[in-house]
């Protein structure tokens, strides 16, 4: 425990001293969500509530996987041998994915709020909303944690970041997105249980993959 | 021949398929009429793919507990079969829904999870041709290999449960077996899914053979 608390504050220190990291994740989602908004102004009465919500999870998805990239890639592989004699794996990508969780979620409620202020807001139930965006962030994060992981040990990993990441997400995508527009159209909340039950439980079987599979990883 | 006798029983339960999957009597259906004949070959397709993957997956995790290199020959050459089994299972099922469903490939959750995880598993070949250190490649796809097994699973089975789907035995459909299929029918089908998951296993076996060699006449 006290351990993972000291790898935490490290991943956040680390960020902290490259904030141009940081700053540079917000504003590629604002500038994405920019760039839709002036692409789709358009014809802006033909954006409908559809749309609206799948393009905003796209540009999460994009968002989530440049974010959680370079988790591992931004540390050198001397320094993190060295992390590895000092830590247990699984505190290391217990550690990554719960910062990485909080990373996405600061980026995603970020990239909503501006979304929603230039495309509009068409969402019927705002706190069940939030709510997918808060179980997204962390689903998004702890699978794509392992995958970045995987992708780091290549060479070459920025396309095979995306080549093996997507396949991964896209179920949790799926029921994301059904989610939200459950939330959208405002549907009563008892219709989104299913969905929320299946999130939870692709999340458990991924973080818990991760901890038994990580320790194999890092040994490479 | 003591160590062969399920390739003879390979051929001879795929000899039974053929001939009285196409000569056998099948029940009357509206809209599947004499295309109901395809369940012994598109249906097994799919249980000879998954028990594959299984195979595959079971291997990986020898490897990581034993990092023997002859389980990751074997994971990868059985995945290598899945994903043969999975091109033939999209034809057989495309040519089966063109005369069904009137397109070769309806928007169906079924297909669409497929399509992923053929997606998930090309993925998994390209992430091993990207190593070159042996034990590397193997240990870290068998890793991927085990994660995208965990996705495939709720992918094939869960996901498409939930939602409405054209298949049999989603979207609260009854299964296959409820009610398009006679005792008649099950006689043939259930010798055709393990033949087909025994010839599956012959390829897999005479290509890890021909990799074995290779490795020792480099």
């Amino acid at each position: 425990m006290q351990e993972l608390r000291t790898l935490i504050g490290k991943e956040i220190t680390l960020e902290w001293r490259q904030r141009y990291a940081l700053n540079g994740m917000l504003l590629y989602i604002v500038s994405t969500v920019f760039v839709c908004y002036l692409s789709f102004r358009l014809k802006s009465n033909q954006l409908t509530p559809i749309t609206w919500n799948t393009l905003f999870w796209i540009i999460l998805l994009f968002t989530a996987v440049n974010a959680v990239s370079k988790s591992f890639t931004q540390e050198r592989a001397g320094r993190l041998l060295y992390y590895y004699t000092l830590a247990s794996p699984q505190g290391i990508i217990l550690s990554k994915i719960l910062y990485n969780s909080v990373l996405m979620l600061i980026l995603s409620l970020a990239g909503f709020g501006f979304y929603a202020f230039v495309m509009g807001n068409p969402v019927g139930d705002l706190p069940m909303y939030l709510l997918t965006i808060v179980l997204s962030s962390i689903g998004f994060a702890s699978s794509l944690t392992m995958v970045a992981g995987i992708a780091s040990k290549a060479e070459n990993n920025g396309a095979l970041m995306a080549i093996l990441s997507f396949p991964v997400i896209i179920p949790m995508l799926l029921m994301v997105m059904k989610l939200a527009k459950n939330a959208m159209d405002g549907l009563d909340r008892s219709a989104s249980s299913d969905e929320v039950l299946v999130l939870l439980a692709l999340d458990a079987i991924v973080v818990t993959l991760s901890l038994i599979l990580f320790p194999y990883l890092w040994r490479s | 021949m003591k160590n062969n006798w399920w390739k003879i029983v390979a051929v001879i339960l795929l000899s039974y398929t053929i001939y009285f999957g196409l000569m056998g009597t099948v029940p009357r259906r509206a809209i599947l009429n004499e295309s109901i004949r395809n369940v012994y070959f598109h249906v097994p397709m799919w249980f000879a793919m998954i028990a594959m993957l299984s195979t595959s997956v079971f291997n990986a995790v020898r490897y990581l507990r034993s990092n023997d290199l002859s389980y990751d020959i074997k994971s990868v050459e059985f995945t290598n079969v899945a994903i043969l089994l999975g091109i033939l299972g999209c034809a057989t099922g495309s040519i089966w829904a063109t005369f069904t469903w009137g397109d070769p490939w309806p928007n169906d959750p079924k297909l669409n999870s497929v399509a992923i995880s053929m997606l998930m598993y090309f993925a998994y070949l390209i992430l091993r041709g990207s190593f070159e250190d042996e034990q590397r490649r193997a240990r870290i796809s068998a890793v991927y290999n085990i994660l995208a097994f965990s996705v495939f699973i709720p992918l094939i089975f869960i996901l498409p449960r939930l939602t409405d789907s054209l298949h049999p035995g989603n979207g609260g459909n009854p299964a296959f077996s409820d009610y398009d299929m006679d005792s008649q029918m099950r006689r043939v089908f259930y010798p055709a899914v393990i033949g087909w998951a025994l010839l599956g296993t012959w390829i897999a076996t005479l290509r890890v053979r021909i990799r074995r060699l290779s490795e020792i006449e480099d």
